[in-house]
């Protein structure tokens, strides 16, 4: 593999909360194109690994190299440079609940896009149209289902077209039809827009739907890593945990 | 540096510290941001609009019964020495130099220092301020210059409304005991009134603004995670920026007398 096609290489982070050590020793190579899915208890520092991909959090040591550039040795102009090529989808989806659907999604492409008026309008249409929200495009995030909230989520990261998306438990929350909706959601993305993605989840219908590749985080390292029918025959008592 | 604290001070002090560190940074930061393009001229419209025009009536009302509750105090006492005349400026110089100024810059510390601490830390618990960030839309830009300028600009023009409408009222107290006209009311006030007078006390209301904004937006912005957080987030700011006001407020009368 060219290391060219490496679009988000993590070495040795390590990254403490007061005495408590989060991450000790985490390394992860995402190529151009995959989506890997991070697998691991509750508290174990999976969104933490997510926040320091894009800036949120700094790590205490290590390399954490996103489309060729050390994010911790960014400045603040130049994160926000590489965040524009960054999706980020929350747990909660944080919507801006003070807007509505539409301008939910204007919010960033107002700001970081070159299209006008016209160019922006149409944008939010068609991203609202890949998530099938075209419906809802004047309503508050408040009138909204757990289902639509997160689909506009969705909608609104994808609008600014990211090289790579960041998925936070994308369907925590959800019922088994919905979280089955958002995982096919997260593959139409990806076939459409050719992202490579990290997905953190506890979901395993939502793991064999969408992994290219899963890793398994434990005690601060990846202990595990194969395809979904690797890791499901794995020996590994903790590995196979998940998949019972 | 929070090492060297650790060492030397006691807990309550260390806390003091860290909080006039972050106040001192987030200030740097706005003057620093306020002055970059892209200016977020829409929201900062909005809230001038939240800010100065949904305060109109609770400041209006309040700038009212403070002019008329001075005039009924004041009516008692000068009456029996033949002074009523000398009501108008009494009434003036007290409102104009200090309560007025002082009273609506506690009652928008309360107002809006705590509506904006419990908006922002709001958003903070629940990571819209992070989606912005990751978004690459300056959150700091867009949520915070935006607030403390226009509290900032608002609040002193709250204060002028608010002593005109006390002036007002102090008439109308006035007007019960005293065949007084209006206008020779207003020709009283400003004969008495000087540049000294209006001045120093305009001046200030600039300071309070800034600071109830200041301390409404950094309480919000650095609020903890969990809904407790935006409770704290929004009762810090109504304490700490309603200190603020007094102590600038001294400040401005030290600096005053000393200068004119």
């Amino acid at each position: 593999m060219d290391n060219s096609e490496i679009v988000i290489d993590i070495e040795h982070l390590k990254k403490s909360f007061g005495k408590t050590e989060i991450l000790k020793d985490i390394n992860l190579q995402v190529e151009r194109g995959e989506t890997v899915v991070t697998l691991g208890k509750s508290g174990t520092g999976k969104s933490v690994t997510l926040k320091c991909i894009v800036g949120l959090i700094y790590p205490d040591s290590g390399k954490v190299n996103v489309l060729g550039k050390d994010i911790p040795e960014l400045t603040y102009e130049e994160l926000q440079y590489i965040r524009k090529k960054i999706g980020f989808v929350f747990q909660s989806a944080a919507l801006y609940d003070s807007m509505s659907v539409r301008e939910n999604i204007e919010f960033p492409l107002d700001r970081n896009s070159d299209l006008d008026k016209n160019g922006i309008t149409k944008r939010v249409e068609e991203v609202l149209s890949d998530v099938g929200l075209s419906d809802s495009i004047d309503k508050m995030p408040s009138e909204l289902s757990g289902g639509m909230r997160k689909r506009l989520g969705v909608a609104r990261t994808i609008a600014l077209k990211p090289e790579i998306m960041l998925w936070d438990e994308p369907t925590t929350g959800l019922d088994p039809a919905t979280a089955r909706e958002i995982s096919n959601l997260i593959v139409d993305m990806q076939k459409k827009y050719k992202v490579s993605s990290i997905v953190v989840t506890h979901d395993m219908i939502c793991a064999k739907i969408v992994a290219d590749r899963i890793v398994v985080l434990k005690d601060g390292t990846y202990a595990n890593s194969g395809t979904y029918d690797e890791l499901v025959k794995s020996d590994d008592e903790f590995v196979r945990s998940f998949f019972e | 540096m929070f090492n060297f604290l650790n060492t030397y001070f006691p807990k309550g002090i260390q806390n003091a510290l860290i909080q006039i560190w972050g106040l001192a940074e987030f200030t740097e930061r706005y003057f620093k941001e306020i002055f970059k393009p892209p200016y977020e001229i829409k929201e900062l419209i909005r809230q001038f609009f939240q800010i100065g025009n949904k305060s109109l009536g609770l400041v209006g009302v309040t700038g009212f019964i403070i002019g008329f509750v001075l005039a009924l105090q004041a009516i008692p006492t000068l009456q029996p020495f033949g002074a009523t005349a000398l009501i108008p400026a009494m009434i003036s110089i007290s409102i104009i130099r200090e309560i007025g100024p002082v009273i609506t810059g506690l009652i928008c510390a309360g107002k809006i220092g705590s509506g904006i601490g419990a908006e922002l830390g709001s958003m903070k618990v629940t990571e819209q301020i992070d989606a912005m960030e990751v978004s690459a839309c300056n959150p700091f830009k867009f949520l915070v210059v935006t607030r403390i300028t226009a509290t900032t600009l608002m609040i002193p023009l709250l204060i002028i409304y608010a002593d005109t409408i006390a002036l007002i009222g102090g008439y109308i107290a006035l007007s019960i005991v005293s065949d007084m006209s209006i206008s020779l009311y207003f020709s009283q006030i400003f004969d008495t009134l000087t540049f000294e007078d209006i001045i120093p006390a305009t001046v200030k209301t600039f300071f309070f603004g800034f600071t109830i904004g200041l301390v409404g937006s950094y309480k919000g912005y650095t609020a903890d995670r969990g809904t407790e957080s935006v409770g704290i987030a929004a009762n810090t700011s109504v304490v700490v920026s309603s200190l603020m006001v007094i102590i600038w407020d001294m400040l401005a009368v030290q600096l005053t007398n000393i200068l004119f």
